[in-house]
């Protein structure tokens, strides 16, 4: 029990500001410093870093692995591109907001049923419920286009009209990366105080020990249920910062694969810490669009590392490091 | 008349390849408590092999050694089971559901461009088999008769099935480590021979179902990722780790996809989803579940 407030201390603000903030910096001044598909690439890293931070609070703060979470990027992504077709909005406020409430309703709705159950039913009832959307993205061609996906042009950002001399390219890389990285930092801090507030620490309650969580008087399900809205909002945040990078949706991202690829990027950076999934959404982005590059049987490249990971770093990227770190110090400090 | 009784066969056939995966997975599971996101690339694999010894490898043999071979994808399956159980799924067992579900999601990966390596892209076929057996009347109409051996396979199959697990020796076995796996070992059951001949019967139950669809439709690359999910809502209503429930599932979804497909194609699959997303919320073990 001692090892309590020696937590608590390790995860105070101050004491992570000496990396935080070159890193911040280092994000600021990145696209300076490389082309214009790097930082693009960075942006795509960034926005699953943001969906897979909420899925990290399901996983890691609360215990439930969810295989639906496909569901909610997907919301927020054709929540957007059908303001696009329909409305004709675009700002990207308005996109955002829009993808905020829809994502919302979507997950208050799917949250409400699937809390009732843990473990393995969980795994499959959002798995299924993923798929009801999934088959009408597919299905009702009219509307979402089926395969063909909906198209959603650049938008302007915070009212101002696009500049960069209509260079979509210079536009994305330049633009479009700094409000990504501005609501990925709001994001993060935001995450950050949900997972150190009196609630995130009732959902780690009740991840470690759910019957002694319910006799000092946790509302489980009313808990769970939150931290699924939760969870679905920061998803649908992210699904709404791709489609402008990404320029079209299709079915894809709603079918039950890409949820797997979710839970694979959180797992690889590690999800029994709060900077894992990050880690792990920016390097499986580059993993795989270096696999997608270097061979055509990329998935079998990542299907490989994936069981490799599970078999032998089962803590992620960021898990192992902090496990190395100690061994490391005391190396030096002889 | 003639069009609801080929409605109903197009139920049947549905229902017995459906069967077939789902049963594997509902075996599985409930023996080994382990879901294998992979068991549809089992079946995908299946059908492949089927598609190349029909299509390719003796594509110019006499018809009945075509016939005789068609359920070779089975076999090919049901090896593949045998060295993966041991070698990639034991370390498992012990471990979080979550990395069970991970694993067994890469190697869903892994065996999918397996398929893609040995096969190539392009969709593999064996039709010949398909046409050879012409059609029957019904009434004004016609139908494959094709069709109605996929469905006398899958009858045979569910009645194979539940004669060797509820008449046999090794039945019993398998139902008594389904039940209790540590007082099972207790009682001398070798556990880790039951696991491996359990993963090898419902793999070989996956591939008999795509060698047995791959005469009436191709072989692709996906196919085993579509079908995971349909055996998923199959699994659901009839409750995970029962056979029983796995037969029923079957025809459930076999029955409201063919009225889906007929009335309303737009929402057919959001509709067997929503099937099952109820049957949890009523019965969360599903219709013949054990309690969790």
């Amino acid at each position: 029990m001692s090892t309590v407030p020696l937590v608590l201390h390790a995860r105070s603000p101050a004491r992570v500001l000496p990396w935080v903030v070159p890193l911040v910096v280092v994000l600021f001044l990145l696209p300076h410093a490389i082309d214009p598909y790097q930082t693009i690439l960075l942006a795509y890293g960034l926005l699953m870093g943001i969906g897979a931070l909420g899925f990290n609070l399901l996983l890691g703060y609360t215990g439930l692995l969810s295989f639906g979470h496909s569901a909610y990027f997907g919301v927020g992504a054709y929540a957007v591109a059908l303001m696009f077709k329909y409305l004709h909005v675009q700002s990207m406020e308005l996109y955002l907001a829009g993808a905020i409430l829809a994502s919302v309703v979507v997950s208050a709705i799917f949250g409400f049923v699937c809390v009732r159950y843990t473990r393995i039913f969980f795994g499959i009832l959002t798995l299924a419920l993923s798929q009801v959307l999934w088959s009408l993205a597919f299905k009702f061609y009219p509307i979402t286009g089926g395969t063909d996906g909906l198209r959603v042009p650049t938008p302007t950002l915070l009212g101002l009209a696009r500049d960069n001399k209509g260079d979509k390219i210079l536009f994305l890389a330049s633009n479009y990366y700094y409000y990504v990285l501005g609501f990925f930092l709001a994001c993060v801090v935001i995450m950050w105080i949900v997972v150190n507030s009196p609630f995130g620490k009732a959902l780690q309650a009740i991840r470690d020990n759910e019957t002694r969580a319910e006799f000092i008087g946790i509302h489980i399900r009313r808990y769970r249920f939150v931290a699924f809205l939760v969870s679905g909002v920061f998803t649908g945040i992210a699904g709404a910062l791709w489609v402008p990078l990404n320029g079209l949706t299709t079915p894809d991202i709603l079918y039950w694969p890409f949820s797997g690829e979710i839970v694979f990027m959180t797992v690889l950076g590690g999800f029994r810490t709060f900077t894992g999934p990050i880690v792990g959404a920016v390097v499986f982005n580059y993993l795989k669009t270096s696999a997608v590059g270097f061979t055509v049987y990329w998935q079998a490249l990542l299907g490989s590392i994936l069981v490799f990971l599970v078999l032998v770093l089962p803590t992620g990227i960021v898990g192992a490091i902090t496990q190395l770190l100690p061994a490391v110090r005391k190396r030096f400090s002889r | 008349m003639d069009t609801f009784v080929i409605h109903v066969f197009n139920a049947l056939l549905y229902a017995s390849v459906l069967f077939l995966i789902a049963g594997g997975l509902s075996l599985i599971y409930g023996v080994m408590r382990i879901v294998n996101l992979a068991h549809g690339n089992l079946y995908a694999f299946g059908a492949y092999v089927t598609a190349w010894a029909v299509g390719q490898w003796l594509a110019g043999a006499p018809t009945v050694v075509l016939y005789l071979l068609l359920p070779i994808g089975a076999v090919a399956a049901a090896i593949l089971g045998a060295v993966l159980e041991p070698t990639l799924l034991r370390p498992f067992y012990r471990r979080a559901e979550e990395y069970q579900l991970l694993v067994t999601f890469g190697l869903l990966m892994i065996l999918e461009d397996l398929m893609r390596f040995f096969w190539g892209p392009y969709p593999l076929t064996a039709t010949t088999l398909f046409e050879k057996m012409g059609s029957v009347k019904i009434g004004d109409s016609i139908y494959p008769r094709y069709n109605l051996l996929v469905v006398l396979v899958g009858g045979l199959a569910a009645a194979a099935l539940w004669g060797f697990i509820y008449r046999t020796r090794f039945g019993v076995v398998l139902r008594a480590t389904s039940q209790d796996m540590r007082r099972a070992a207790a009682m001398g059951v070798n556990v880790n021979r039951v696991y491996i001949e359990a993963f090898t019967i419902g793999c070989f139950m996956a591939g008999l179902g795509g060698a047995i669809v791959v005469p009436g439709q191709s072989a692709v690359l996906g196919m085993g990722v579509d079908a995971l999910v349909l055996a998923f809502v199959v699994v659901v209503i009839g409750g995970l780790g029962s056979l029983q429930g796995a037969l029923v599932g079957a025809l459930i979804v076999g029955i409201v996809r063919e009225i889906g497909v007929s009335t309303f194609p737009e929402v057919e699959l959001a509709v067997l989803y929503l099937i099952a997303v109820i049957v949890l919320l009523v019965r969360p073990a599903g219709l013949f579940g054990r309690a969790a």
